[in-house]
């Protein structure tokens, strides 16, 4: 008899909410896409009678492309909704806002929101399935699957393997998600910044920390290298890009310089030049891109697997 | 309660096979722009067969052969409990133009060979399409479809449970009737 699969939980809100058996089974079911994803035809039926809203109350190019191509593949009807142009803008709040959406019927929600907890917030006030597509400097569970299961393609079983992240850890939900993720899985995980952005009692989540960004490469098997979030900063954390760049940024030279082969990611986007260079982003050691097609992947897998909580 | 019955024993089975391939030989011949695709789970392990006989009785041919995964097709997601787990497809053909046979174990309902339809569509547009099962359960059809090649025709009541053992996995070929669903 065929097994069934489901998650723990009816909604995606943070990888700290979700367990080691979930994160297993999301990867199964996102093999099985990845290989939808290779066909002729792109697509199946799956969801053809559900309705996914995507909120977008932040700019995004990437996940909210790649959640809108997961949903579109799974045959799901799809509407879109951005801040910038909607009634937010003349005072609207957000739970009224996504009860209004709700009420067309929509069965899932997913957010992105520049308030961290805000779909933790949602999913205590509405029915629907809702999937966390970032919460500001909180959590971005998918991008924290996303990569793991593209560590995983790349080096085999991620229990034991040394992953580092690199870069702006303070204002980064990509790192706390990775770091979640990563430990769930069984891995060695690192963080590398300069002092000023990375949170104080960090090794209480059970990572070492790296001032040298040498001696971290160093340590890895895998760097997983963040942006410079500089519209989420306050106030002056690093002297200059310049700077960091110089201290912090990953080129070629570097990696060659250590006695073995390590593999590149980046969530995007990348600023080339800070915090990789042109010639490491593009190197066979990157799977940036890997990471970007895993990404459709894996999404259809957690919009498969939560759709099957939503009522008829 | 009414006792299980076996309704076709390890020699019937194994005879049964080989009627199956001689009809696709005699209907296929060389094979030419033809390919054999069974259905995950259970309908894998009858083309399995299928193709290891066919093979046995003529070395020379020589088809495509594919496995496809009907879960993300079914109709019934999201009217059960839970999502099923998927399983492997492995197709590295497509079927433009060419001439299928699609395997399964039991036909029972047919909404299985209706979900395998769509998939394959998503591999091409086939020249035609045959169905072989190894169990025709005739009474029980929900929808429209009927198989070119069957093992046995069984006429059961909907309650009653066919289940088709394997020697590889169950020790010995055999089918066997139950009166209500095995758990």
């Amino acid at each position: 008899m065929a097994i069934v699969s489901s998650l723990s939980t009816k909604h995606l809100l943070g990888i700290k909410y979700i367990t080691t058996e979930d994160i297993e089974t999301i990867f199964q079911t996102a093999n099985n896409f990845k290989e939808v994803l290779n066909r002729p035809v792109k697509k199946v039926p799956s969801l053809r009678d559900v309705t996914i809203a995507n909120l977008f109350f932040e700019n995004s190019t990437r996940t909210k492309m790649s959640f809108e191509l997961a949903e579109k593949r799974l045959s799901a009807d799809v509407i879109n909704f951005s801040a910038s142009s909607s009634s937010v803008k003349k005072g609207e709040t957000l739970l009224d806002t996504v009860n209004n959406i709700l009420s067309m019927k929509v069965d899932m929600i997913v957010m992105r929101h520049p308030a961290p907890g805000s779909a933790y917030y949602l999913s205590e006030h509405i029915d629907a399935s809702i999937i966390n597509a970032g919460d500001g400097t909180h959590e971005h569970p998918t991008q924290a699957l996303l990569d793991a299961y593209s560590i995983q393609e790349k080096v085999g079983n991620i229990k034991g393997k040394k992953i580092v992240i690199v870069g702006d850890i303070k204002h980064s939900r990509v790192a706390l998600s990775n770091i979640m993720c990563l430990n769930k899985l069984g891995a060695k995980v690192a963080v590398c910044g300069p002092p000023t952005l990375i949170p104080k009692n960090i090794e209480t989540l059970g990572v070492k920390v790296f001032y040298q960004v040498k001696e971290a490469l160093e340590w890895c098997d895998v760097a997983n290298v963040l942006r410079i979030q500089l519209e989420r900063q306050d106030i002056k954390y690093i002297p200059s890009l310049r700077e960091y760049a110089r201290y912090f940024g990953i080129n070629k030279q570097l990696l060659e310089s250590l006695s073995k082969k390590i593999v590149i990611m980046h969530p995007g986007p990348i600023n080339r030049g800070v915090e990789l260079s042109s010639d490491v982003a593009d190197s066979d050691q990157s799977i940036i891109l890997e990471q970007v097609e895993n990404g459709v992947a894996v999404r259809m897998a957690i919009l498969y697997l939560l759709a099957g909580n939503v009522s008829n | 309660m009414a006792k299980s019955r076996i309704i076709l024993d390890n020699l019937q089975f194994k005879l049964t096979i080989e009627r199956l391939c001689h009809q696709l030989i005699e209907e296929y011949q060389d094979f030419e722009d033809t390919c054999i695709i069974g259905i995950q789970e259970r309908g894998v392990q009858l083309s399995d067969r299928i193709v290891k006989q066919l093979v046995e009785i003529n070395p020379k041919l020589s088809f495509p052969y594919g496995k496809i995964d009907i879960t993300f097709y079914r109709d019934d997601y999201r009217r059960r409990e839970s999502p099923l787990m998927a399983s492997n497809t492995e197709m590295d053909f497509n079927v433009e133009d060419k001439e299928v046979v699609l395997i399964d174990d039991v036909l029972y309902s047919g909404r299985t060979i209706q979900a395998g339809l769509i998939a394959l569509g998503h591999y091409g547009r086939p020249k035609r399409v045959e169905l072989l099962n190894l169990v025709d359960r005739r009474f029980n059809r929900h929808l429209p479809i009927q198989p070119n090649y069957t093992g046995i025709t069984i006429d059961a009541i909907d309650e009653a449970y066919v289940k088709v053992e394997w020697e590889e996995q169950d020790g010995k070929d055999q089918i066997i009737l139950f009166p209500t669903k095995q758990s």
